[in-house]
């Protein structure tokens, strides 16, 4: 039986990005999906970047996100390590 | 107002564009590039933003700074990019009636840049090392 499943794309930045070695990440995760399913893919299909994952806020649609919220298709998502401005 | 940007912020430029005929008080904040951190000596800091998010992180703290205090104008500009020891990361202008509403409220500001809006540093050190601050 088919499960519905939720394709995303999280933006990187930083180490995170030199980690990983891209700036973006293609998920597909079973739907329906929140950030902490998508945290726990991350972990795995990326181990390089757990440690730092672990330090780091999720962003959805330019706003930090809990790990309740919900995916949606066309949701803009980035992984945002702890922030170094100023 | 709020920007990235990656050329030289000119901070005099940016402080008359706050002053208002009602403001008694205006606070200039900069942030510089500093050539130790501990006893880590840093040769260049590269800026890297997560722009879209960043531009909306400083309205959200524009916008609450203004809710706490009565700001005449204001101004955020971040740069980004390549800068050597000495140059203006961050410029913050604030100006307000008084000048303790006018320190608040760009002390705030800077310590809400600090902590909200989605900006990384890289230090290069002279023998070529370089690593993010997270």
């Amino acid at each position: 039986m088919a499960t519905d499943s939720l394709a995303v794309r999280v933006l990187l930045f930083a180490r995170a990005r030199e980690l990983a070695g891209a700036d973006t990440i293609a998920l597909t995760l079973p739907s329906p999906a929140t950030v902490a399913d998508l945290r726990a893919a991350l972990a795995h299909f990326q181990p390089a970047l757990a440690a730092l994952l672990a330090r780091s806020a999720l962003a959805v649609n330019h706003a930090f996100a809990d790990d309740s919220t919900p995916l949606s298709p066309s949701d803009e998502i980035a992984l945002i390590p702890p922030v170094s401005g100023g | 107002m709020f920007r990235l940007t990656h050329s030289p912020i000119d901070s005099a430029a940016l402080t008359e564009s706050v002053l208002r005929p009602g403001c008694g008080g205006v606070v200039l904040f900069l942030g510089t590039v500093r050539d130790l951190t501990g006893d880590v000596r840093t040769e260049f800091l590269e800026y890297e933003a997560y722009a879209p998010m960043a531009e909306a992180k400083m309205a959200e703290i524009e916008a609450d700074v203004r809710a706490r205090w009565p700001v005449g104008d204001m101004a955020i500009v971040h740069r980004l990019g390549r800068l050597d020891i000495g140059d203006v990361a961050v410029a913050i202008a604030v100006s307000c009636p008084h000048r303790a509403q006018a320190f608040d409220a760009c002390r705030h500001a800077i310590d809400r840049v600090k902590e909200l809006v989605p900006i990384w540093k890289k230090e290069n050190a002279p023998d070529g090392r370089a690593d993010w601050v997270h």
